[in-house]
């Protein structure tokens, strides 16, 4: 049975804990706001990229086979493969990089002919790869919160480069899509080859430069974006996985205190009630 | 018909502006293009330069844009520009010192200078200035 004093002690520990649940709890969740708001903001430009996207293309499929004269959108067989895995710095984020890490394990796994190559956005998917025999064409640490378009340039010119060389067959991104602030989903998007939507120009369109020309230049511009766009959703799904799980620690710690001030309470009671038979009975033992 | 049109300009990370105004001329890749309302529907590149609009109240207003595209339909004109920035926003300081590191990267050039890269910062922060000055 444990002392008065241990018990005092544990709980005292879990209080501790507790606060800095609590506290991180509510860090994540004024950063949520701030990375959500970052979501949104980026969403309009997005929005009118793809359009614009769709009514070039539009204009443009009348002129026959486009994967012949765009390298980024001929498919070949995939023996080279690129994944970009977009995982945390920092962990106490619940189901957040396990989540991301297995999926990267198993489409890893799911390809035992190809050739898998890893780039690795996040401390947490690199402290995990980076021990295990995967290749890992290249890391980068530090960013997972305050991704911003220049660091999203720099990752698809250097995609682009590795398939356009050759280096790699296909690329793609994994990443945590917000869903809600109680859901996360992975998500495994293949970027490159690009898939382009089926468009029809809404309008009649007159070009000021030749739309195959501008095609040419869209396509990489698109790249970027769904990649800002993976690292925005990934900051934002991070924070409120961080949320969730630290607002779950919070409520845990409460039942803990709880129940061990139950049994401090009866162990405090059981020694008082010992104290006072032993009073009594040595009184009675005089008479 | 519309007497006025929808200008929207957005970078890859905000949405600047959102504005009816009464016309509009944007800096296209093979120069100005002046937009009334009721132009006929366009797509082209962006260059650097000076976005110049007119808001419903006769107000003239300036921006900075370097980069993207810009599509026009009749009743709205949509700015996508990898930058952006309003004329009173501009560090006329800051925008004049990189005009100057990149003259003299171009001047006095390196066997590693990426001229690509240093022509464009130069235009970048002359567009940045031009904007600027013109307020």
């Amino acid at each position: 049975m444990p002392s008065l004093i241990d018990l005092r002690r544990r709980i005292r520990s879990v209080k501790n804990t507790q606060q800095i649940t609590k506290a991180m709890k509510m860090v994540a969740s004024a950063r949520l706001r701030r990375a959500q708001e970052r979501v949104v903001n980026a969403r309009p430009f997005a929005r009118m990229a793809g359009e614009v996207l769709q009514n070039v293309v539009g204009a443009v499929s009348g002129a026959g086979d486009l994967a012949g004269s765009l390298p980024l959108l001929a498919s070949r067989e995939e023996r080279k493969i690129q994944l970009v895995l977009i995982t945390a710095d920092r962990g106490l984020a619940g189901a957040f990089n396990t989540n991301l890490i297995k999926a990267a394990q198993y489409f890893i796994d799911g390809r035992p002919r190809q050739d898998v190559s890893l780039e690795l956005y996040g401390r947490k998917g690199r402290d995990y790869f980076v021990r295990r025999s995967v290749r890992i064409s290249g890391e980068v640490t530090g960013i997972s919160q305050s991704a911003t378009l220049a660091d999203a340039e720099a990752l698809a010119q250097k995609l682009i480069g590795r398939f356009s060389s050759g280096q790699a067959d296909s690329v793609y991104l994994l990443y945590n899509e917000f869903k809600s602030i109680l859901s996360q989903k992975v998500m495994l998007r293949k970027i490159l080859p690009i898939s382009v939507p089926q468009g029809t120009a809404q309008r009649d369109y007159l070009f000021e430069q030749p739309p195959a020309a501008m095609l040419a230049r869209l396509l990489p511009d698109s790249i970027v974006l769904q990649i800002l766009e993976a690292f925005l959703e990934s900051a934002a799904a991070e924070q409120a996985a961080r949320m969730t799980a630290m607002d779950a620690a919070t409520t845990n710690a409460s039942d803990v205190i709880n129940k061990l001030t139950l049994h401090l309470n009866r162990v405090r009671q059981a020694s008082i009630t010992r104290e006072i038979i032993e009073v009594v009975s040595g009184a009675s033992a005089l008479e | 018909m519309a007497a006025t049109l929808r200008l929207e300009v957005a970078t890859p990370e905000h949405l600047l502006l959102k504005e009816q105004v009464t016309q509009a001329e944007v800096p296209g890749l093979q120069g100005a293009l002046g937009v009334l309302p009721e132009h006929s529907p366009l797509l082209s590149e962006l260059g650097c330069g000076t976005l110049t609009y007119v808001l419903e109240n006769g107000q003239k207003k300036r921006m900075a844009i370097c980069g993207g595209y810009v599509e026009v339909g009749p009743d709205f004109i949509r700015v996508l520009a990898n930058r952006a920035e309003a004329a009173d926003d501009i560090d006329v300081k800051r925008a004049g010192e990189a005009l100057q590191r990149a003259n003299e990267r171009l001047l006095h050039p390196t066997p590693e200078l990426d001229v690509a890269r240093a022509l464009n910062a130069m235009h970048r922060a002359q567009s940045r200035l031009d904007s600027a000055a013109r307020r």
